[in-house]
Parts: structure tokens; C-alpha cells; sequence
């Protein structure tokens, strides 16, 4: 597989990346560990979900949604496993996520950084619903679907991963 | 994955991922029931899940057993229905006839109890056997005869009242007239009035009260009882009850009388083996009375109270 290649013929010009070997793997075992760490010395970053943001991230690069579920399930079960809430809580959200992220990547350019910024917070808002869905069917906890904070954390977190995206796009094969 | 179309393989791959991880969040969390009782969500959704399709083997297992008990097993029913009418005939059969042992046990013990109040009189138990083949006829054949002392003309009784009289008697068996024959008679009178009248029989259940006069008041309900001069019964026994009386053709009444024994289902009897006048026995609380008049007692309403002796006038005749 080429560094880009055309992943339809049609009328609509979009790539599929591919990284650097191990780049995924790295780039998601350090999110994770420092979502594990840095609320601990900066409590105001728990506002951040950086798994979700390089689910997002990489499901819109690569753009196969087998491969973007798949990550977003590893992404979330591994979340889970880090933290105390049960396997499947994080992994369902961000298999959806993943699926989802990978399956708009095949039919949009999101390059741009607005695009970025519009799908990001969006995903963020739809992974928040997910666990809020889950919450209140599986753990019967009667969780708000929307507060003021979610939709704060919504833009933080869709300005964090522009910025977020501009570094990985360095990881890409030139 | 073969066989699924590239472009669903992704949903069909989510699908398994999600659900996957959504039974391992089922086997880790634990639901608290409304008893307060703990258990995991994954047993909560597989009882949910099962039960329905248990309810519902268990319905369709009892429909189909219920068709085939209720229409394929039939013949096992009908054989069984069968069976049961059988042992219902049976059963039948078997209460028939302990009733009637029962009921024989009953007539044996009234004559058992007639028989030893009344020690002094030589009388012996009879069976009946056989009746008389013809209709015209009202005669009972017993299972006694003259090896058992009974001879021609013995009053033949059961502790109800007078059946009628021997008109035969063979080595074994001896031949009995009943009081509804047309032949038949016997000396009576009104139990409370000491009207005397001989009554037979008329080929009919009642009998007869022959010769009461229009102008003597019969009263229905009076009770008929022997009067010994036939010489054949001991004076007092029931002869039966009045149930009709009026006007006849001059001179004489109109009287009709049920017999006081059961002519019409006998089965045991008993054969009085003297003709000698017997006296009644008053009851205890009147006996004093009874010995003032041994021969002529005052008849008693209550006729079943009364019992037997033999008089001790020695007027019978040798038999």
C-alpha cells in the first residue's frame, strides 16, 4: 500500500495515511498513560479524553471501519482495564466511535483543521451519549444527557485535537 | 468472513465487537434486585432472555401432550373407560350384594331377637326358597319341613306379622300359603276395638276384611292382629294395618288391610311349631297388669313391644 493512494475512482479525491510502524500502538499506549497521569498533577485535564481523540484521529486517517472499530475497541477496553470502570464501558463508546470516525473519514476530507475541529466535537458529544446511554441502561444510573460542562469539554477537547492531529500528522509515511 | 459482503463486513464485525463487549459488561456488573439481592447483570438478561422460550417449550410441551392424551391416546382412554365401567359394574355388583347381606343380617337378627324373647315357644327359622310358579297362586316353598317338626296347618310368622300357614310339608321342604292368596285366611280382629272379622286374601297386596258390620266404626290406621280362633295363630299377632274403610254392600264394611309383613320380599321366616294360645307379655313397667290377665291381655298400641308365651292351657292338638 502506497503512503496515499485514491480510495475511490470517482469524482471524489480522498487518501488513506498509513504510519510509521508502531506509531499506533506508541501513540495510543502514551495517551493512555498520560490520561492516567497528568489529571493526577493537572486535575483540570481530566476535561481531556485523549483516547478518544486518537480514535477519532486514526479512524479518520486510516478509513476502514473495521480497522477503526477495532482500535476503538482496544482503545476503550485498554481505558477500562487502566481504570475502574468495567471492561466494555470505554470500549463500546469508542468501538462506535472508532466505526464511525473511520466511516465519515471515507466520504469527507478532513484534513481541514475546521473539519477536524467540527467532527471532533461531535464524536466527543456522540461518546458522551454512548456512556450516558450505557450508564443509564446497564448501571441503571440516571446520568444527564447534556450539562454545560460536556459541551465545554466538547470544544476543549475538538481544539485539543486539532492541535493534537497537526503533531500526529508528522507520524504519517512521507 | 465468508460469504458476507465486503461492504457490511465492517457492520457485521461491529455488531460482534459491541455485543461482545456489552456481555462482558453484563458479567461484570452487578444488579440489585428489587428483593435486594445481588446478581450479575449477564444471569439477570440470561434468565430474561431464556425464560420466555422455556414458558414457551413448556406451553407448546404441554399442548402437544395435552393433543395427544386428549385425541392420539384414545384408544388408551377407551380402554381405560372400559376398564373402569367394569370394575364400576364390580363394584356395583359387590355393594348389591353387601346390602343384601346386610340387610339379611338385619331380618336374621330381628328373628334372632324375636326368637329369644320368645324362648317358651317352640318355633324354628325357615328359609325361603322358592315361590310359586304360578301367578294365581301365593305360596312360598321353605327349606325346612318335617324332619324339623313342621306339619300341615303351623302358623308360619316373621317379626313383623303373620305370613300365613303351612298347607304342606315334605321330608325337607314344606309349602307355605301366604295371607294374599285368595284361599287364604286367618282369624283377626281390630287391635283396639276387639272387632272380629276373619281376613283373607284377594289375589292382590291388600287383604280383605270380610265381615265387619256397616253399623261397627273402623277407623283407618287401626291396627288387625290375630284373634286364635283359627287355631292356628297365637292370638295378638299383627295381621296388618287398616287402610281403607266405608260403606260396603249390606251388611257389611268395605275394609282394606296392609299386611303387617313383607309377603312380597320374604326371605326368612319363621315357623310356629304350636298352635297352643299364647299370652302377651306386657312390658316390664306394666307387667303387673299382665299377670292379672294372663289369657284375655289388653291389646297395646305399640304392637312391636309385645312378645310371646304359650299359654298353659294344654288345648293343642297333637301333631
Amino acid at each position: 500500500m502506497n503512503d496515499a493512494f485514491d480510495l475511490r475512482s470517482g469524482e471524489t479525491h480522498i487518501e488513506v495515511y498509513k504510519f510509521r510502524g508502531g506509531t499506533i500502538l506508541f501513540v495510543t499506549i502514551l495517551t493512555l498513560l498520560a490520561q492516567a497521569f497528568l489529571p493526577v498533577y493537572i486535575p483540570k485535564i481530566s476535561i481531556l479524553d485523549l483516547p478518544l481523540l486518537i480514535t477519532i484521529y486514526f479512524g479518520l486517517s486510516r478509513r476502514n471501519p473495521s480497522t477503526g472499530l477495532l482500535l476503538g475497541c482496544t482503545v476503550g477496553c485498554l481505558q477500562d482495564l487502566l481504570g475502574k470502570t468495567p471492561l466494555g464501558f470505554y470500549g463500546i463508546a469508542k468501538t462506535l466511535i472508532g466505526f464511525a470516525a473511520s466511516s465519515i473519514g471515507g466520504k469527507l476530507d478532513t484534513e481541514h483543521p475546521a473539519a477536524r475541529f467540527a467532527l471532533t466535537a461531535i464524536f466527543f458529544a456522540l461518546h458522551q451519549g454512548i456512556i450516558v446511554l450505557v450508564q443509564r441502561l446497564l448501571l441503571a444510573h440516571a446520568e444527564p444527557w447534556f450539562t454545560v460542562r460536556l459541551a465545554i469539554a466538547a470544544l476543549v477537547n475538538a481544539a485539543v485535537g486539532v492541535v493534537l492531529y497537526f503533531v500526529l500528522d508528522r507520524l504519517r509515511r512521507s | 468472513m465468508v460469504g458476507i459482503p465486503s461492504r457490511h463486513r465492517s457492520l457485521v464485525l461491529l455488531t460482534i465487537v459491541v455485543v461482545v463487549q456489552v456481555l462482558a459488561l453484563a458479567v461484570q456488573i452487578q444488579h440489585t434486585s428489587s428483593e435486594g439481592e445481588n446478581r450479575s447483570l449477564m444471569r439477570s438478561w440470561s434468565v430474561g432472555l431464556i425464560s420466555p422460550f422455556e414458558r414457551a417449550g413448556a406451553w407448546g410441551v404441554d399442548k402437544i401432550r395435552g393433543t395427544w392424551r386428549h385425541y392420539f391416546a384414545l384408544s388408551g382412554a377407551a380402554r381405560e373407560n372400559e376398564r373402569l365401567k367394569q370394575e364400576n359394574d364390580s363394584l356395583k355388583l359387590e355393594i348389591s350384594q353387601l346390602r343384601g347381606k346386610a340387610s339379611e343380617a338385619d331380618r336374621l337378627a330381628k328373628l334372632l331377637n324375636f326368637r329369644e324373647s320368645q324362648t317358651r315357644v317352640p318355633m324354628v327359622g325357615a328359609r325361603v326358597i322358592a315361590t310359586s310358579p304360578d301367578a294365581n297362586s301365593a305360596v312360598i316353598y321353605l327349606d325346612r319341613g318335617q324332619r324339623d317338626g313342621i306339619r300341615k296347618n303351623m302358623g308360619v310368622i316373621t317379626a313383623d306379622g303373620v305370613v300365613g300357614k303351612v298347607i304342606d310339608s315334605f321330608s325337607d321342604t314344606a309349602q307355605v300359603l301366604l295371607l294374599t292368596d285368595r284361599e287364604s285366611g286367618v282369624g283377626a280382629m281390630i287391635e283396639e276395638s276387639r272387632i272380629q272379622s276373619p281376613v283373607g286374601g284377594m289375589g292382590e297386596p291388600l287383604l280383605d276384611m270380610k265381615y265387619v258390620s256397616n253399623d261397627d266404626e273402623v277407623k283407618v290406621g287401626e291396627h288387625v292382629v290375630t284373634s286364635g280362633m283359627d287355631k292356628i295363630f297365637p292370638r295378638d299377632l299383627p295381621v296388618g294395618t287398616i287402610v281403607e274403610s266405608k260403606q260396603g254392600s249390606p251388611p257389611f264394611k268395605y275394609v282394606r288391610v296392609r299386611p303387617a309383613a313383607h309377603l312380597e320380599k320374604l326371605e326368612e321366616v319363621i315357623v310356629l311349631l304350636t298352635t297352643n294360645p299364647l299370652v302377651l307379655k306386657k312390658d316390664p313397667e306394666t307387667s303387673g297388669a299382665a299377670d292379672a290377665q294372663p289369657s284375655a291381655a289388653t291389646p297395646t298400641a305399640n304392637a312391636g313391644k309385645r312378645s310371646l308365651e304359650p299359654a298353659p292351657k294344654p288345648t293343642e292338638k297333637p301333631r
